[in-house]
């Protein structure tokens, strides 16, 4: 299902006057590719995914999946996050794993939050930490696993639940150039497998080799219309 | 509890500290529970006991709190009583804490005069005899046919009774009501004092009737645990103790909030992505109130036993009471209280921004 951003803005209170940090933004995804979102700090990169996330409502403007619309200025917080847990996988900039699970139990937790019995998802998450490369490490805790590792498990952890859009926010920000350029390669290769639209905000135009197409942000605006493809 | 209960794993140090705070502090109010209770027998038992569901207190001046110490009824008064309407029986019984004698020892015992053949006492008793409760017949160290001297009357043991009845910490013994008179020095005959309060087994006799009747004979009529109150060293003990206890829930209810918002607050940051990821606002206070609760139980549960334990150690001469209510009651509140400060904390989760997850504002 294709992912549409369509006359999205947001603005933020700034003192007694206010910021945009999106500036009626119109940006498609199709299904099954990733479009890497580049630009430098305070572009509004991370506000645009905030909002295709439906972690932030926007001021103006609507997100859709396919045909559907999700999120709107005034979606309800409660219908945001059964939106997020049903149709969205999402990397954060640090892996965000949770300290006290291991990292099959990561993967896990998904099932859990969807009141599903958790070993209802054992095959798939082995199958998916097998794919990324950490299958050995399943029984570690995010203290007993490296950097890269735990970014691995955060992507597996983001496709557990077959999401229709993973939105990614600087998965490399923390990792090396060639393990930048690997971790980017992984998410490609597996929302290409999943069919997943995927949004992946990045800085560091040298590790998206692999993305299908890469769009700048500056100042809240996309600076090429949409669909060019700059890789 | 998919989060919570390996939180409880991951970070055993800080939740066994908790658990031992909740155990310590339960253990305090149910032994000061059980305490309690210990001491309220030791002072009311011989009252609370009687087989009698009101008694009748003079007032030797208006306004006074009735009181076993001042009361002192005549026989105008019984007799009124006695025909009032609703009445089954009204008897006479006299309240004296007086120095016992035997030929051993001395002891303070608290002498309860009856007409003989009352119910009030548990076995008959007539004049020149006294029956022993089985706290008066350790003290004094005698038993049947034996000879004890009370307030300076020598009287012989009746029978040592099947009752540990005892009144303001003094063991009790039961005589007749006219040696009673002679040790209590309450007069006789006529308008003199005869006993110290009226008992009455009532039937059908309506609050309103017995209020009439008390304003008639200048008295004042309370059921038998109102009367509680009218013993002199009940009132202080119950009530500062009490008090002790209602401020460890109150206490035991703020560390353990205390604990549950530094805890939330350390863990905002995982709440945030949890968020992000899909987890809602009723799962996220699920999971952390059946944290809570589990602490709690564990705790509390653990906390009980060993008070329960320790108590069943201590000597006979410790006034602990182990009962539902000095054990199961204070548990169950401190599980109430524990779960109320907890959830006072836990609410903030309700205000954690899942914006917070990306770190990019």
């Amino acid at each position: 299902m294709d992912l549409h951003l369509e006359h999205l803005t947001l603005t933020y209170p700034d003192g007694e006057s206010s910021l945009t940090a999106v500036d009626d933004v119109d940006l498609t995804v199709p299904a099954g590719s990733t479009t890497a979102l580049l630009g430098p700090s305070g572009s509004g990169k991370s506000s645009l995914l905030a909002v295709a996330a439906g972690l932030t409502a926007p001021d103006h403007g609507v997100v859709r999946f396919g045909g559907e619309q999700v999120f709107t200025s005034a979606t309800p917080a409660a219908r945001a996050t059964r939106e997020r847990l049903n149709r969205i996988g999402m990397v954060f900039q640090s892996p965000q794993l949770l300290g006290s699970l291991t990292a099959l139990e990561q993967l896990e937790l998904h099932a859990h939050l969807r009141g599903r019995r958790p070993a209802s998802v054992r095959s798939r998450a082995l199958e998916l930490l097998a794919a990324v490369g950490v299958a050995d490490h399943r029984h570690k805790r995010p203290a007993q696993l490296s950097g890269g590792q735990r970014q691995r498990v955060a992507i597996a952890r983001a496709l557990v639940g077959r999401p229709e859009v993973l939105l990614v926010d600087e998965p490399t920000s923390a990792l090396d150039h060639e393990r930048g350029t690997q971790v980017v390669e992984l998410i490609t290769q597996l929302a290409r497998e999943l069919g997943a639209a995927t949004l992946l905000v990045s800085h560091d135009a040298s590790t998206l080799t692999t993305a299908d197409r890469t769009v700048r942000m500056r100042d809240g605006r996309i600076e090429e219309p949409a669909g060019t493809v700059a890789a | 509890m998919f989060v919570a209960l390996r939180d409880l794993k991951n970070a055993r140090g800080r939740f066994v500290l908790m658990s031992v705070v909740i155990v310590l502090i339960t253990f305090l109010v149910t032994f000061l529970a059980s305490l309690t209770e210990g001491l309220a027998r030791e002072s009311t038992s011989a009252v609370t006991e009687l087989p009698a569901d009101r008694l009748v207190f003079s007032m030797p001046a208006p306004g006074d709190s009735p009181a076993f110490t001042a009361s002192q009824v005549t026989a105008g008064v019984w007799e009124e009583w006695a025909q009032l309407p609703g009445v089954q029986t009204a008897e006479p019984l006299g309240v004296a804490t007086t120095r016992a004698e035997s030929a051993g020892t001395t002891a303070s015992v608290t002498t309860l005069g009856v007409i003989p053949g009352s119910a009030l006492a548990p076995q008959r008793v007539t004049p020149g005899t006294v029956l022993l409760s089985t706290g008066a017949a350790e003290d004094l160290r005698i038993g049947t046919g034996e000879t004890v001297t009370l307030g300076g009357r020598e009287l012989t043991v009746a029978a040592v009774a099947d009752s540990d009845a005892s009144f303001a910490h003094t063991p009790a013994v039961w005589t007749s009501l006219e040696d009673w008179q002679a040790i209590g020095a309450r007069g006789a005959d006529g308008d003199e004092p005869v006993a110290t309060v009226v008992a009455l087994t009532t039937s059908g006799a309506s609050d309103a009737d017995l209020a009439a009747a008390d304003n008639e004979n200048g008295t004042t009529t309370l059921t038998r645990a109102d009367a509680r109150s009218a013993v002199s060293s009940f009132a202080g003990e119950n009530t500062s103790l009490t008090t002790m206890q209602a401020f460890l829930l109150v206490i035991s209810a703020l560390v353990v909030g205390a604990f549950f918002s530094v805890w939330t607050i350390s863990r905002s940051g995982e709440i945030a992505v949890l968020k992000a990821l899909g987890a809602s606002t009723a799962y996220l206070l699920r999971d952390a109130l059946g944290q809570a609760a589990l602490l709690l139980v564990g705790g509390v549960a653990l906390g009980t036993g060993l008070a329960a334990g320790g108590a069943a150690l201590l000597p006979g001469t410790v006034p602990v009471a182990l009962t539902a209510g000095t054990t199961l009651v204070p548990a169950a509140g401190l599980i109430v209280l524990g779960l109320l400060g907890a959830g006072v904390s836990v609410a903030r989760i309700t205000g954690i921004d899942p914006h917070a997850a990306l770190a990019a504002r």
